[in-house]
């Protein structure tokens, strides 16, 4: 059961995702970008992390999405048109695939094979969560705040008319 | 049969009887609110099918079931298509969460009156409401109508927006509980040694937990869309906001979608702070006996006036009426029903006080402006929202 669900969502994710790049319309794309958000989550509930699948999807999918959401349609931003002839893509994607495989294939062969343990996962409650980002985690967990306070005040400054 | 068996059995029979019940619900609030915003206005409201209109829900579902689906051929079609879906799926899903009684016993077996209970129930619902705004931002884009569009687009900022002060004010009662399921959550709020079972053990009465929810209520009057709030169906700027293309069961939908959010809000702010189905005060001292009393007067009632009708039909309909309260009113006496229908009384009559507040508002409040809605939920709410939270967590740090 957890296997079969697993495969499913798996497969969702990777076409998902695949269809965010390949959609030329930025709504259809987003709306990828949600199904990869939700079948995320649904990974997480089935390792047995379930505050972090609801923060996944209240977070992820249902806040910066609608906000990503919400630009496009502010913007009204149209299909976008496909331009074959690009020199430095031809150039430069081909070696830089194969060196992201490499690098992805490295750092599989370096993982111990642990196996999969649907489930197992036991920190994934809100106290754990919680006792690990106050504790363990506690300075890049504070670091990660005063990051994403400085890109709000950037982006005040930024949108600032003149006064 | 072995458990397992017996566990999808019982588990089917609660869908079917949740579902039946809430469905009928969705129907007769919208009479509910026709009738109280008539007589708020002195008028008689819906009265020609059925006595007092009682049978216009009935008249409404069959009017929108067989009119035209229309299908404009401008939209984007499978977006138009899935956005009322999304809507209303997400709105009756976090139904599945809430718990309307404690545990009981049905022919010795123990069973919760709740779909069921996750240990993350709150954030649950908030996350089903969160992915419910895509239902209706998608409508009002693939709508393809600037009317439905500009709706969306208000809507959706709205809810963003209130969706923070609300999550900080279920935060503060979560932090009192020490629990994520919406269960325990009332549990806590029964018990308590030093006054057990009366209403100020409710989170409402907690410290001064009753700011936190009056921001609650602010925020779930925004997040469904509401009366102030309802800047997105806004009828003389935006004909009717993000639905205006929709028609017949698609506009169904999202009708029920506004309904179901409003009966999961104040489930929620029942759970949260009035101490969901716990009655008010002990049984020891007769809180057992109030639905009996209400029951058997307006049985009574409808008794006297069928024994003195002032029309020739009431001489009838009244005392059936009135015998069928009395009956109510017997069951809430006899041991068998009264573990159940007890709690069940309390929770229906708490969640009905907070609907009947969304319909009042509706028919006393004019809209705000859109500046003013913004303004607002930023400069006053949040604030609030946050130093409430801190207030609760410093209290509960210090006092426990």
């Amino acid at each position: 059961m957890d296997v079969i669900l697993f495969l499913i969502f798996a497969t969702i994710a990777v076409v998902a995702a695949v269809n965010v790049v390949v959609q030329s319309h930025p709504i259809s794309s987003a709306i990828s970008l949600i199904g990869v958000m939700g079948s995320l989550a649904v990974l997480y509930l089935l390792l047995g992390a379930e505050f972090i699948a609801a923060a996944q999807v209240i977070v992820y999918a249902g806040a910066v999405m609608v906000l990503f959401l919400f630009v496009i349609m502010l913007l009204n931003a149209g299909t976008e048109t496909r331009q074959s002839k690009s020199e430095t893509a031809h150039l430069l994607g081909v070696p830089a695939l194969l060196v992201f495989a490499l690098l992805l294939a490295y750092f599989i062969r370096s993982q111990p094979d642990s196996g999969v343990h649907f489930g197992g996962f036991t920190g994934g409650s809100a106290q754990a969560v919680g006792r690990a980002l106050f504790t363990t985690y506690l300075l890049p967990f504070e670091v990660t705040s005063v990051l994403i306070l400085i890109a709000i005040v950037g982006a005040i400054v930024l949108a600032r008319k003149e006064i | 049969m072995d458990p397992s068996t017996w566990f999808y059995a019982i588990s089917l029979i609660k869908i079917l009887v949740v579902f039946g019940v809430l469905m009928t619900t969705l129907a007769y609030l919208q009479w509910v609110e026709r009738k109280v915003i008539a007589h708020i206005q002195v008028r008689p409201g819906p009265y020609f099918v059925g006595p007092h209109g009682l049978l216009q829900p009935l008249a409404d579902v069959i009017k929108l079931i067989t009119k035209e689906d229309l299908l404009p051929p401008y939209v984007n079609k499978p977006l138009y298509l899935a956005a009322p879906f999304i809507a209303v799926s997400m709105a009756l899903l976090s139904i599945s969460v809430i718990p309307f009684g404690p545990e009981i016993d049905v022919f010795g077996y123990h069973t919760y009156m709740q779909l069921t209970d996750l240990n993350i129930g709150v954030l649950f619902v908030l996350a089903a409401s969160s992915v419910g705004v895509y239902g209706v931002a998608l409508a009002g884009w693939s709508s393809n109508n600037k009317y439905a569009l500009l709706g969306a687009l208000r809507s959706s900022a709205q809810m963003i927006s209130y969706e923070l002060p609300l999550s900080l004010t279920i935060a503060a009662p979560l932090l009192i509980s020490n629990t994520l399921s919406l269960r325990k959550l009332v549990e806590t709020q029964g018990g308590n040694p030093a006054h057990a079972g009366t209403l100020w053990n409710w989170n409402l009465f907690h410290g001064w937990q009753w700011i936190g929810f009056l921001v609650f209520l602010i925020s779930a009057f925004a997040e469904t869309n509401r009366i102030p709030f309802d800047l997105a169906e806004a009828e003389n700027e935006l004909v009717a906001g993000f639905h205006t293309e929709y028609s017949s069961m698609k506009f169904a939908s999202f009708f029920m979608a506004e309904y179901a959010n409003m009966i999961t809000v104040s489930a929620m702010a029942v759970l949260l702070f009035l101490g969901g189905w716990v009655a008010p005060w002990p049984a020891e001292y007769g809180s057992g006996l109030v639905p009996v009393a209400v029951f058997a007067l307006a049985g009574l009632i409808a008794v006297y006036h069928g024994l003195h009708p002032a029309r020739r039909r009431d001489r009838f309909s009244l005392p059936a009426a009135g015998l069928v309260f009395l009956f109510i009113a017997a069951a809430f006496l006899a041991p068998f029903t009264q573990s159940w229908l007890l709690p069940l009384f309390w929770f229906c009559a708490k969640t009905g006080a907070i609907l009947f507040a969304f319909i009042w508002v509706r028919g006393t409040l004019p809209r705000f402006r859109y500046d003013q809605l913004m303004g607002f939920a930023w400069k006053y709410l949040f604030p609030v929202a946050i130093v409430n939270l801190l207030a609760t967590g410093l209290g509960v740090a210090l006092f426990g």
